[in-house]
């Protein structure tokens, strides 16, 4: 039975490969995937996401306001200063985190849950996924800016 | 044995495959196996095109996908919708107004899709409402209904809502003539006194919105369909009329006496010109235009009380009748613009008019006597062509890119194809059954993309699982990129389809939105975030300023609600990704649910008739922890000394 089956999957193929039209499509590749997690380097977990790296400079003060103002809008249903609420207490959230895994997690939760190990760790602790607020690069840089000045 | 058989038969499949590489795939035949896969569109593929197709009688407006024949969002338009909160919420009820005040339902028609020199845009969508005359637009961006405007003069709005090259116009004609204004007034004298309105509705290019800009008031016949100009007749508007016996009873015998009826060319830009020159007369009304606006996310009402209108008879050259045989119903003009074609529904021939003769006719005033001041041209000068017995019961004509017409057969149940200027017929198909309207995606336009017909059924009968006496109306979807058609598959329709529009996806799908943004939202009682939610008394109005978000309300703890109170819910979600929505219910609420969209306001009222505490919850699956979005609502007796209170985790 299997033999059949792989001589009809042979056909298949020669098939497409003689229909110059029809370019069959880039399904997802059938080898099994490495892991899903990507590895990250040593001691440095910035994530995965639009953000490599982060330029910091002195703290800007400007930066801090619109910060904090996006985060009131956007953030504040699910993350409480002090306390843990839906989401974790984000007082030392720069501390704990790289400045770039901290916005590619406000830019690209999905991502960061399917492809980073210490993301999909938060979400077994804490079972609600964190919502994509659609924020802007500069107004996650904002967020992470007032993060700076919290301890 | 199965596994043997199948994979015999996949052997078999691919054999055939592999001959037909490389050769054309319109074969046909019941031996292709082609059809099936012109109309397979692979999970997670688009379709290629957006169809909307009216509801008939439900009063909305459905969006399919072709060729699949996949429904996708049935947008509520003229009728309330509990699903998503249509006409129930405080926000959308506007919609829903008219001087004969808040009417839930409607007769939708026939939706036409705004156009720029001729070509779909992809802009709006307009519907018009039959029975209490209305005519709506869709926003293409949100596919929500954002404007509704009454029809003042007009009864039974049904040579409506086709749109001129440039959207200058929609217009809306009026099916039933009747006094007006309206009187009391013996129905027999009907003859005479009786009016029928065609109504101009301008529509602004940036915003959309439409206005009344002039009726012409025409005598008392019978207004069906209607068709703008296209190209070279652009400026024009023509329309079938019947009941030109000006009966008002047992119509269909005391309607169908003369051998022929009218089409009438209405000459619009003659029209413009009569109104700038103040040759109109201004009429008292008094008729609701509805606006929703996206950055409140809410409908208004304004009363406008007059309405301007032209009079043929004191109008030279604004209005002719072009002698069509038999009641014409379908009323269509080519993309070319040179040939409109009247189908006598009564008649064995479809009539074809046209322009360019018509035009002469009307220079060298070769006229055959007038009705009511209005020039009748003469059925021979005006005549283009006629397509010699092809069906019977001609309805509806579409016309493709290659120069064919197609029009639908009611008795006869068959779409017919034949060819512009020869009016010989090339092709005839059956449908399954009676079928109605039909549409190609551009096919009443300048640019038709002539590659599916869909014929829109309203009879089934044996085509589907019986569901009882009251059987679903249909599409039927044929391939028209050969020489001949061919049917390649049928679905069922929503309400009974009267007419539909499409065009390709790339016109729609780059603008569609996604959210609504947070920081745009103007609603009165927004909350932009938890720190803004309350709740507030206004003597027994209770206004609840809710957020929810992934997954919980804030507050979802209330208390010092009181029986009798009306408690207003005016719920946001907070949310700015795509397709998260959030569902909002309340036990004993006897509206509906709210569905509201991330960076949303909705609002409904709750009436509490018991004490008790009262849960309320999500309804729409939003995530893991969706079950436990909920909350109470504590409810005491009249009088109690209950504060007001609401909290989300004890704070």
């Amino acid at each position: 039975m299997k033999t059949i089956n792989l001589i009809v999957a042979a056909a298949m193929l020669v098939m497409f490969a003689s229909c110059g039209g029809d370019e069959p499509k880039q399904e997802g590749s059938a080898a099994a995937p490495e892991s899903m997690v990507k590895k990250e380097a040593p001691g440095k977990d910035l994530g995965v996401g639009p953000i490599k790296s982060v330029e910091l400079g002195e703290i800007d003060p400007a930066l801090v306001a619109t910060g904090l103002a996006t985060f009131e809008a956007k953030c504040t249903a699910c993350h409480k200063m002090g306390k843990r609420f839906v989401g974790p207490d984000l007082t030392d959230v720069y501390d704990r985190r790289e400045p770039e895994w901290i916005m590619n997690m406000i830019l690209d939760p999905e991502l960061m849950v399917k492809e980073n190990e210490a993301a999909r760790q938060l979400l077994m602790e804490y079972s609600a996924p964190m919502a994509n607020q659609n924020l802007t690069e500069e107004e996650a840089r904002g967020v992470l800016e007032y993060f700076r000045t919290l301890k | 044995m199965k596994k043997t058989i199948f994979s015999i038969t996949a052997i078999a499949a691919l054999a055939i495959g592999m001959i037909g590489c490389g050769a054309k795939k319109d074969g046909g035949g019941a031996m292709s196996g082609s059809n099936a896969e012109k109309v397979y569109v692979a999970p997670g593929e688009h379709d290629e095109f957006y169809a909307f197709i009216s509801g008939g009688f439900s009063g909305q407006l459905a969006v399919y996908g072709l060729p699949s024949g996949r429904l996708f969002k049935v947008i509520p338009v003229f009728s309330q919708d509990p699903e998503k909160a249509y006409g129930y919420s405080e926000e959308t009820k506007p919609l829903l107004e008219t001087s004969y005040g808040f009417i839930p339902w409607d007769d939708a028609h026939h939706p036409d899709l705004s156009q720029t020199k001729g070509v779909i845009d992809g802009r709006w969508c307009f519907i018009n409402g039959n029975n209490t005359p209305r005519i709506a637009r869709i926003d293409l961006k949100t596919f929500e209904t954002v404007e509704t405007i009454e029809i003042p003069n007009s009864a039974g709005n049904h040579s409506s809502s086709y749109v001129t090259d440039n959207t200058e116009y929609v217009v809306a004609g009026t099916r039933f003539a009747v006094p007006v204004p309206q009187r009391d007034m013996p129905i027999s004298e009907y003859k005479g006194n009786f009016k029928g309105a065609l109504s101009f509705l301008a529509v602004d290019p940036t915003s959309g919105e439409m206005d009344i800009a002039f009726q012409i008031m025409m005598p008392g016949f019978d207004y069906d369909k209607a068709h703008p100009g296209r190209g070279k007749s652009h400026g024009w508007f023509f329309f079938t009329t019947y009941n030109t016996e000006e009966a008002n009873s047992l119509m269909e015998v005391n309607s169908s006496q003369n051998d022929k009826d009218f089409i009438a060319a209405v000459n619009w830009k003659k029209a413009e010109e009569y109104m700038a020159a103040g040759k109109f007369k201004t009429m008292p009304a008094n008729y609701a235009h509805n606006i929703y606006s996206d950055r409140t996310h809410s409908a208004t009402t304004t009363w406008k009380k007059e309405v301007k209108v032209l009079n043929p008879a004191e109008c030279p050259g604004l209005v002719y009748f072009l002698p069509t045989p038999k009641s014409p119903h379908g009323c269509d003009v080519d993309p070319s613009g040179e040939y409109i074609v009247g189908s006598g529904k009564l008649s064995a021939n479809v009539t074809v008019h046209s322009f360019t003769k018509m035009l002469d006719a009307i220079k060298n005033e070769k006229y055959d006597g007038e009705a009511y001041g209005i020039p009748i041209l003469k059925f021979e000068d005006v005549l283009g062509g006629t397509v010699v017995q092809p069906g019977l019961g001609p309805l509806h004509t579409e016309f493709d890119d290659k120069g064919n017409a197609y029009t639908t057969f009611f008795i006869s149940s068959e779409v017919v194809k034949w060819k512009l200027g020869t009016w010989e017929v090339l092709d005839r198909k059956p449908t399954y059954y009676s079928v109605g309207h039909l549409m190609i995606p551009g096919g009443n336009s300048q640019k038709p993309w002539g590659k599916y017909l869909l014929a829109m059924n309203k009879i089934t009968k044996d085509r589907y699982l019986p569901t009882g006496p009251e059987l679903c109306q249909s599409a039927q979807l044929y391939d028209i990129s050969g020489d001949k058609m061919e049917l390649l598959s049928d679905f069922p329709t929503i309400g009974e389809p009267h007419y539909a529009a499409a065009c390709p996806a790339d016109l729609i799908k780059p603008n569609s939105q996604k959210i609504y943004k947070l920081e745009k939202n103007e609603h009165p009682w927004v909350a932009k975030s938890e720190k803004e939610t309350k709740v507030t008394r206004k003597g027994n109005e209770v206004h609840v300023q809710m957020t929810m978000i992934r997954s919980h309300f804030s507050p979802d703890n209330i208390e010092g609600v009181k029986v009798g109170d009306k408690v207003y819910f005016h719920v946001t979600n907070l949310e700015q990704d795509f397709d998260v929505p959030h569902g909002f219910a309340m036990i004993g609420a006897n509206t509906s649910e709210l569905l509201i969209m991330p960076g949303q306001t909705e609002t409904i009222v709750w009436e509490p008739k018991r004490v008790g505490v009262w849960p309320m919850y999500c309804t729409d699956f939003c995530s893991a922890l969706h079950q436990e979005m909920q909350g109470y609502v504590r409810v005491s007796p009249v009088g109690s000394s209950t504060q007001l209170s609401w909290s989300l985790d004890g704070e």
